[in-house]
């Protein structure tokens, strides 16, 4: 069976994973509350979605 | 090749995904408004939305073919007695899916669905912006209106 013939670094191991990034969420602010929501989602805040209340969040 | 395959398999059998489908319009229709994940209430859309059309034929064969559906006989009364009158005749569309964001535990994406007809905050949201709207419509017209009789007096006046 082919097998690798060197033993691989750690330097190039670390340089292959520096492009191992998570992106971060795109967020936008709520237009009822200011607050900071997940843009197309709901306002986890206030329950506005699209300039109209969608629901009464529970807290 | 993948082609016109429609429709999610929800990692169920065909008729686990039945019954699923089953219950959530049940609840659906007696609660009308429910939180699941959102790929359960986009494929739920496919199945009530039609459901709903059926049952507003109202006559006794469109009646039994859905309780052939719905296996309750409170969620159908409740369906023919509730939820057609106040449907009316929106042609199709009769359910609203708003993303909730992702669940604690297993980080799956949630949603809203709900009968468009009852939610009472946005319709009532709604009908005051239409009522703003018919209103500004109306000041433009008489506006325009008493401009045109301006301009009718100054050259009759001349």
């Amino acid at each position: 069976m082919p097998n690798p013939k060197r033993k691989m670094s750690k330097t190039r191991r670390d340089k292959r994973r520096t492009h191992y990034k998570a992106t971060a969420p795109s967020m936008g602010t709520c237009s009822n509350c200011g607050e900071l929501k997940l843009t197309h989602h709901a306002c986890s805040s206030c329950g506005y979605y699209n300039g109209r209340s969608m629901f009464i969040p529970k807290n | 090749m993948r082609h016109r395959v429609r429709g999610r398999k929800l990692k169920r059998t065909a008729s686990h995904r039945a019954a699923l489908l089953k219950n959530l319009s049940a609840a659906l229709i007696k609660a009308k408004r429910i939180k699941t994940t959102l790929a359960k209430a986009k494929e739920l859309r496919t199945f009530v939305e039609p459901l709903i059309t059926k049952a507003r034929v109202g006559d006794l064969h469109s009646h039994k073919q859905i309780m052939d559906l719905i296996k309750d006989k409170d969620t159908v009364k409740e369906l023919m007695s509730n939820v057609i009158p106040t449907v009316g005749d929106r042609p199709g569309g009769y359910t609203r899916v708003v993303k909730l964001g992702r669940r604690l535990g297993d980080a799956a994406e949630m949603a809203m669905i709900e009968l468009v007809d009852f939610n009472e905050v946005a319709n009532a949201k709604a009908a005051a912006n239409k009522e703003k709207k018919s209103a500004k419509a109306e000041s433009k017209k008489k506006k325009n209106e008493v401009e045109d009789a301006n301009v009718v007096e100054e050259t009759t006046s001349k």
